[in-house]
């Protein structure tokens, strides 16, 4: 990735995409309940409309998009969110993730399950996005141009 | 003799991306190569698992209305899909971790044939 | 010593078609894996989802109640199994303040 030089179609073409592809991530996480989705397809699609830029145009640029050093910290609270709901249930007087025991309040018996099963599945989409940018970023890191 | 090959070409299919993998694995030089022969192989035990879990006159495991959950021969089953999908998340990750060691060793060794490289360590 | 590993790999794939020529029809109704109660009498676990997971989670979709509910310890594995492969990545791609490896 030495002697590139950087193509301008290819960047106006990938800053107009990246943002309908976040959405569209998005919308296959949130709707995991009710067709095929759900957390880990949703994190890969979020990672592919923040590698698009990078590909295209350098780290530099890509970096008012999504700053590099912010992957790693971003990881580790996706796993705490869904360790964290684990130990809620566990202190709560459940076992480890029982739904049931959730202090959230107005929900009873089979609707906490329903947003416990959406709390863990934000927190897989935020550790899968934030490994594939990291993974990227660290194999092209002092290689790139501009 | 159509019934059986209808029955069973799934599999054959399955098991010839299996000695593809296999093949680029075994006989190629160059370590990247081989590494894309493994990236074959694991996609090829994924299909298998996906492909076995079919039930003739079922649709997909998502509940629709109309065809109650209580009859079980109308929904496929659900445990292998299940499984599958973050063995596919999870091998994407492992390649990574293959391709950040053969950076290492060339940056360490100069070459990323099979040959030199045993010449080398000795 | 190439063509003793081509008819390896050719002896490897003639083993697996013969293999795969022995498993039952793909699709059968009464297979081996399609069965509503196992060889004992006792329940099975994938008839048990298909038939509660509405019950239990007012949720439509089997496999995402199956991933986030009743198999969820699994999920939180493959979770750090990932997590951990970005860091090792991380750890392996270091500037070196020396030239040398050690």
């Amino acid at each position: 990735m030495k002697n590139r030089s950087p193509s301008p179609i290819v960047l106006l073409g990938t800053r107009f995409l990246s943002p309908y592809i976040m959405v569209f991530g998005f919308y296959v996480i949130f709707h995991g309940h009710y067709s095929p989705g759900g957390g880990f397809q949703g994190g890969t699609l979020l990672a592919v409309s923040l590698l698009l830029v990078r590909i295209a145009s350098g780290t530099k640029i890509a970096n008012l998009q999504f700053k590099d050093y912010l992957a790693t910290p971003y990881a580790a609270i996706g796993v705490i969110i869904y360790f964290g709901t684990g130990l809620v249930a566990l202190i709560m007087g459940g076992y480890f993730l029982d739904y049931e025991q959730l202090p959230i309040p107005g929900l009873e018996g089979a609707d906490l399950r329903y947003w416990g099963i959406l709390i863990i599945e934000l927190g897989i989409g935020l550790t899968v996005m934030t490994v594939l940018v990291l993974i990227y970023d660290n194999m092209v890191k002092g290689e790139d141009y501009a | 003799m159509l019934e059986f090959f209808m029955g069973h070409y799934a599999y054959w299919f399955t098991m010839i991306l299996l000695s593809v993998g296999l093949y680029g694995m075994l006989l190629k030089k160059n370590f990247v190569k081989k590494t894309i022969g493994l990236s074959i192989f694991q996609a090829g035990v994924i299909l298998f698992f996906v492909s076995v879990a079919m039930k003739e006159g079922a649709t997909v495991p998502v509940k629709a209305d109309g065809l109650p959950v209580s009859e079980v021969s109308n929904y496929m089953n659900a445990l292998p899909h299940t499984l599958m999908l973050t063995a596919i998340v999870v091998g994407v990750a492992t390649l990574g971790v293959a391709y950040a060691l053969l950076i290492n060793i060339y940056n360490r060794y100069g070459t990323l044939n099979e040959d030199e490289l045993i010449d080398k360590i000795q | 010593m190439k063509y003793l590993k081509l008819l390896l790999i050719l002896v490897f794939a003639l083993l697996l078609l013969f293999a795969a020529s022995d498993l039952p029809f793909r699709g059968d109704p009464d297979n081996r894996m399609n069965q509503q109660t196992s060889m004992t009498g006792t329940d099975v676990p994938g008839n048990y989802y298909i038939s509660e997971a509405y019950n239990d989670a007012h949720t439509p979709n089997i496999v995402t109640v199956v991933l986030g509910d009743y198999r969820s310890i699994d999920t939180l594995g493959e979770q750090i199994v990932i997590f951990t492969a970005g860091m090792i990545t991380f750890l392996l791609l270091r500037k070196r303040r020396d030239d040398d490896e050690e």
